[in-house]
């Protein structure tokens, strides 16, 4: 019962003018992120060429297999939201328009639909391109912005780390809070009636052998760091 | 017919229903569904958009597991899981490097992948291993004429069509016309529900529900039926927003195809979990009674 009442508290009870001032605060911090990520990004130092950062990434080789043909700007479900469609991003790689490329927004509205990979007469993995820039731009710091698919990424991928599970309402909360917290209230009504019938359950699920996947994690950056270290002295 | 199941994380929360209907259904079909001992999230496209090798060792972890069943295929009802593990197959295949920086990974926790095993969607299964004319011989209580749009959805098909045509796909049509129930044409069927984009980016999601919602309509469905927790999410818990934000006024319901395929095998709607979804289907099953 208390866990309702609390759950209820925190759907429905915080009052608008703390989500308010939670939201501005939130937007501002997430606005100078993305205004420091882009200005590192400008300072350059990169190493290797954008082409070949991208064409050495599993789906990235498609930037240079492209015949700028646009069936995956005419199959997207989603091209009209993003500054740059798919066929424009792609050329824009090859012209090593880094910064444009990892600041803007086209790669967080692919839905992974696959319709384009499906389509494409040259046989480039679009959507698998769309998830390298994600992960480049991600590695140069794009972790809020331009759109809320960052936070709710980091959110989720944060909670496997955790659990070994994602809990969904964990996740949803954490990207709310950190995104959009003022949607909560909007946000809670659709929770409730989850929880009503029993599809969100208040407590997180966990695997039982946390600590192997904490290793196997643990390696992988470790090696990960490795690499990149490898790549700046190469 | 014996599989390792992999639940995915969505059966144990928005998408309890699911489970609770593959487990009313499976053993009358004769399929023998296996947990897989303590898995893990499949990382899904969150963790593939964030880190490529983290995320491909958090879901080998899974791989490495059911590995040592060797004979059994990993079955997953979840077309994420589905999508997700088989392309992590498919990357340490093509990708020699990044297999020798999972194996590593992977043996700091003790386990090891070589490859073997073979990640199977619930819905193929049920079309390849039973077929739909054995699932016609075990039906009860006949679906007539209740008309079905068959929602596949993206991940199931796309990118290689390697169980259906990658756009417009026919199979789980043959299996709801087994069941006496008809599937309506639905030209929009392996279009996307907006997958995630309904967290992040609600407006544009909706754009693309109300399309798919529009289309099963225009065609005369009186449901839904899907294979996959994130699209029934989408179709059915937003079903209300769509409906505020473009002033329509839909109310189909929204049923993952083993509620269908139970309900036909006279399993009752508590048992299939039916009344967990939003849009309520109670209407439209009274006349199966």
């Amino acid at each position: 019962m208390w866990a309702i009442l609390i759950v209820l508290g925190i759907f429905v009870g915080i009052p608008v003018v703390v989500g308010l001032l939670l939201t501005a605060a939130v937007v501002w911090y997430n606005k100078s992120k993305t205004a420091a990520a882009e200005k590192a990004l400008a300072q350059g130092g990169h190493g290797t060429s954008f082409v070949r950062e991208m064409a050495s990434m599993p789906g990235g080789e498609g930037v240079l297999q492209c015949i700028q043909c646009g069936t995956c700007v005419a199959s997207c479900p989603n091209s009209y939201e993003m500054q740059h469609p798919p066929r424009r991003i792609i050329a824009m790689v090859r012209a090593g328009m880094r910064k444009e490329v990892l600041a803007s927004n086209a790669m967080w509205y692919c839905a992974s639909c696959y319709l384009c990979t499906a389509r494409c007469p040259r046989g480039v993995k679009v959507t698998d391109l769309m998830y390298a820039l994600k992960q480049v731009a991600y590695r140069h710091g794009f972790r809020y912005g331009p759109t809320g698919a960052p936070v709710m990424y980091r959110n989720f991928v944060d909670s496997v780390n955790r659990n070994g599970r994602v809990h969904e309402l964990g996740m949803m909360m954490g990207y709310y809070l950190g995104s959009k917290p003022l949607a909560m209230l909007k946000m809670g009504f659709i929770g409730l009636k989850l929880m009503a019938r029993g599809r969100s359950p208040l407590k997180a699920h966990t695997i039982k052998d946390k600590e192997q996947l904490a290793a196997i994690i643990a390696k992988a950056r470790s090696l990960e760091a490795a690499r990149a270290k490898e790549e700046v002295s190469a | 017919m014996k599989y390792l199941y992999f639940p995915g994380c969505s059966l144990d929360a928005s998408a309890v229903a699911y489970d609770l209907s593959i487990k009313a259904t499976a053993g009358e079909l004769g399929i023998d569904l296996k947990e897989l001992e303590d898995w893990n999230c499949c990382g899904s496209s969150p963790y593939s958009s964030v880190d490529e090798l983290l995320a491909c060792c958090v879901s080998a972890r899974n791989l490495a597991i059911a590995e040592k069943q060797k004979e059994l295929a990993l079955v997953t009802a979840c077309s994420a899981c589905y999508r997700t593990l088989g392309k992590t197959n498919e990357l340490l295949k093509r990708y020699p490097q990044l297999k020798g920086e999972v194996d590593e990974a992977l043996a700091a926790g003790g386990l090891e992948y070589h490859g073997g095993v073979r990640v199977r969607h619930l819905a193929e299964v049920l079309l390849n291993d039973v077929g739909p004319h054995a699932i016609a011989a075990k039906v009860q209580k006949k679906l007539d004429g209740l008309k079905v749009a068959v929602y596949y959805g993206c991940q199931l098909v796309r990118p290689r069509g390697e169980f259906d045509d990658p756009e417009l796909p026919q199979s789980l049509d043959r299996l709801v016309d087994s069941l006496g129930a008809k599937a309506v044409p639905f030209p929009l069927k392996s279009r996307c529900c907006g997958g995630s984009l309904i967290i992040s980016d609600e407006g544009v999601a909706l754009g693309l529900i109300k399309k798919l919602l529009d289309s099963a309509s225009f065609n005369g469905a009186e449901c839904i039926i899907t294979i996959c927790p994130l699209c029934q999410t989408n179709l059915d818990v937003y079903q209300g927003r769509v409906n505020s934000k473009f002033k329509t006024h839909y109310e189909i319901p929204v049923l993952f195809f083993t509620q269908l395929v139970g309900l036909a095998l006279g399993k009752g709607t508590r048992e299939l979990g039916i009344d967990k979804g939003m849009v309520s289907a109670e209407k439209l099953l009274t006349r199966y009674r």
